[in-house]
């Protein structure tokens, strides 16, 4: 086991160093970078050519590419990110606060989407080919069709119109005030969680239907076991691998694939910095951002093969 | 077997009745499938006719009836320019589709393309290819999508890339362990022995034996494009104003007018859902027939 998670680890290294190549050389593919991004709104014919070079020399983006790549990888071997080349200010006190209102914000939609997706997914499951059946399907499918940022709409819509009360539009942190917390994150959790709930239903359903059929579940019927012990005991842990890998995925893409929600719900998350800091071309907090989603995606990912190989016990000695 | 007087039947039966049987067999067996392509086809058939259906030119503006609240002559309302909400909602439903289709085909094909040659090249080839693909994975659907629309710029062509693209590694690797199995068969030994190139053993005697996976992916995709797309244009950064696109309609006006012009906020959302939902409930049905080992019932 030892090995197999150290052979596993060692496997997450080059696919990082492929994101922080890949983002590295796509940012500066593109024309145009911070120094003119900044001054392109005073119309950047009236600056002169000097000034902007200084500002460039400045922010070390005259060095040659393999400098600038060996300079940020040394300051990441060291957990540095630098400073953001808009604002001044380090990365990671701009990251900080947004990255734990995306982090909350994906644990509540996860666990949103792992209380409708189990029981939604066995019940499913054991009432098959019925109306029960075909009703959570259409329920899930649904749920993937709907985007999650016009369901965050119609959800400030009804709340305005029926209740004529809206959530908090400022973020308090949990521990400052968990009521404003709660009252503002819970909606677009539920939002974003019932979508993501769909694909996790569907796993639910069919890990569920193929465990139904083996052989222990005959036995345990045979001999007269409650039905609800079955499925709780028997059926439900062996179904619910492939789910967890669902939800871990989705976890990871949570945390920073959320842009829209969050413009919706006027969330001030991870995704919202993402956009900023593309548009304003600035190159070391679009670097740091996209590194830490593929990190903490490539990092869930590891982690969801190590928790399948913890729970059975064939995949480890292949 | 004996020859059946059924069997017989089919035989005689007129090409065209074929056609109608294995439709209403589709149907029945499966319901949601059959559901999911009518939804498509009227999608398909109000987009190539929009401008007999939509009652306005999508971009005709009438300040005298600004934010209206449907009646008669306006189904579903007016938005804040006085444009005609259904006539854009139909018209929508082009765009939607030009960039779903478009994208879905590219990402798919390419996706095909490099899963197939990286199967049959095996060895180093495969395992590089593997890798770059492991790092475009890594990276949230959106936010490729995003980063591709920074560099290329908006405008409906660039956002069918800029979906297309995050779309690529996902068909590649399913293609790829197909066509991993496609490679051992014996007439790909025999188009090697009998000196084929590389090129065309890979796009005449692979590609076409993983038209199974190819489709499942590519109606899959749909409906993620369309969304995509919906949600590219809703942050301003997909489609531009004035062209109707449904995203783009859920943007500025929409929201802030919520309380006094739902409608605005409320059709352009259902046609987004109906259209993905149609797409989904039909790649669904689509994957149960072609994949053979996913097959529930029967």
């Amino acid at each position: 086991m030892t090995v197999y998670i150290i052979k596993r680890m060692l496997m997450m290294i080059p696919t990082l160093l492929g994101v922080a190549v890949l983002i590295f050389l796509l940012l500066r593919v593109v024309p145009g970078d911070v120094v003119e991004a900044r001054y392109m709104g005073q119309g950047s014919q009236f600056t002169s050519q000097d000034l902007m070079d200084i500002e460039r020399k400045k922010l070390g983006l005259d060095q040659p590419l393999w400098k600038q790549f060996t300079t940020w990888m040394w300051g990441i071997a060291r957990l540095d990110f630098g400073l953001s080349m808009w604002t001044g200010s380090p990365i990671t006190e701009e990251i900080k606060l947004r990255f734990a209102l995306s982090l909350q914000l994906a644990v509540m939609a996860t666990v949103v989407a792992t209380l409708l997706a189990i029981p939604l997914g066995i019940l499913a499951a054991i009432k098959q080919d019925t109306w029960i059946d075909y009703a959570v399907r259409v329920f899930s499918i649904a749920g993937l069709a709907m985007p999650s940022f016009w369901l965050g709409i119609l959800m400030i819509l009804v709340m305005l119109i029926v209740f004529k009360w809206l959530p908090p539009m400022v973020f308090t942190p949990f521990w400052v005030n968990p009521w404003d917390n709660l009252a503002q994150l819970i909606w677009p959790a539920l939002a974003v969680g019932y979508r993501y709930s769909a694909v996790a239903t569907r796993m639910m359903r069919s890990a569920m239907l193929e465990v139904l059929r083996e052989d222990y579940i005959r036995t345990a019927r045979a001999k007269g076991l409650w039905l609800k012990l079955i499925l709780s005991r028997h059926a439900m842990k062996n179904a619910m691998l492939p789910v967890i890998t669902v939800v871990g995925l989705e976890f990871a893409f949570l945390l920073g694939g959320l842009v829209v929600t969050e413009q919706v719900f006027n969330l001030n998350g991870l995704g919202l910095l993402f956009v900023e800091a593309i548009s304003h071309r600035d190159y070391t907090l679009t670097q740091a951002l996209v590194l830490i989603v593929a990190a903490v995606f490539i990092f869930v990912n590891f982690a969801t093969d190590i928790a399948y190989a913890w729970l059975d016990p064939r995949i480890r000695y292949r | 077997m004996a020859v059946t007087k059924e069997a017989l039947d089919t035989l005689a039966r007129p090409e065209r009745a074929r056609w109608l049987q294995a439709i209403a067999d589709f149907t029945w067996q499966r319901p949601l499938g059959a559901v999911g392509a009518a939804i498509v086809i009227v999608m398909s058939v109000v987009a190539l006719s929009a401008e007999l259906l939509a009652p306005f030119d999508a971009l005709l503006t009438d300040y005298e009836a600004m934010l209206a609240a449907p009646s008669v002559k306006h189904w579903l309302g007016t938005d804040a320019y006085g444009r005609d909400v259904l006539s854009r909602v139909i018209y929508g439903s082009r765009t939607a589709l030009i960039v779903g289709l478009g994208a879905s085909f590219i990402g798919a094909t390419i996706g095909a393309l490099i899963g197939v040659a990286s199967a049959y090249f095996g060895g180093r080839v495969d395992m590089i290819v593997q890798r770059i693909m492991d790092v475009l994975i890594s990276f949230p659907l959106i936010i490729l999508a995003l980063a591709v629309v920074a560099i290329l710029g908006t405008g409906v062509f660039n956002v069918v890339l800029a979906i297309a693209i995050p779309m690529i590694p996902r068909c590649a690797r399913v293609v790829r362990s197909s066509a991993l199995s496609v490679r051992e068969m014996p007439y790909v030994d025999a188009a090697r022995a009998a000196g084929f190139t590389d090129a065309r053993i890979v796009l005449r005697h692979m590609l076409p034996n993983v038209m199974a996976p190819y489709l499942i992916m590519l109606t899959a995709f749909l409906g993620q494009a369309i969304l995509l797309e919906a949600s590219l244009s809703f942050l301003g950064l997909g489609v531009q104003e004035p062209v109707a696109a449904w995203g783009l309609m859920l943007r500025g006006a929409a929201v802030d007018f919520a309380e006094t012009a739902p409608w605005m906020a409320i059709f352009p959302g259902v046609a987004i859902s109906l259209a993905v939902f149609g797409f989904n409930l039909f790649g669904d049905s689509l994957r149960d027939a072609l994949d053979p080992r996913l097959r529930t019932t029967q």
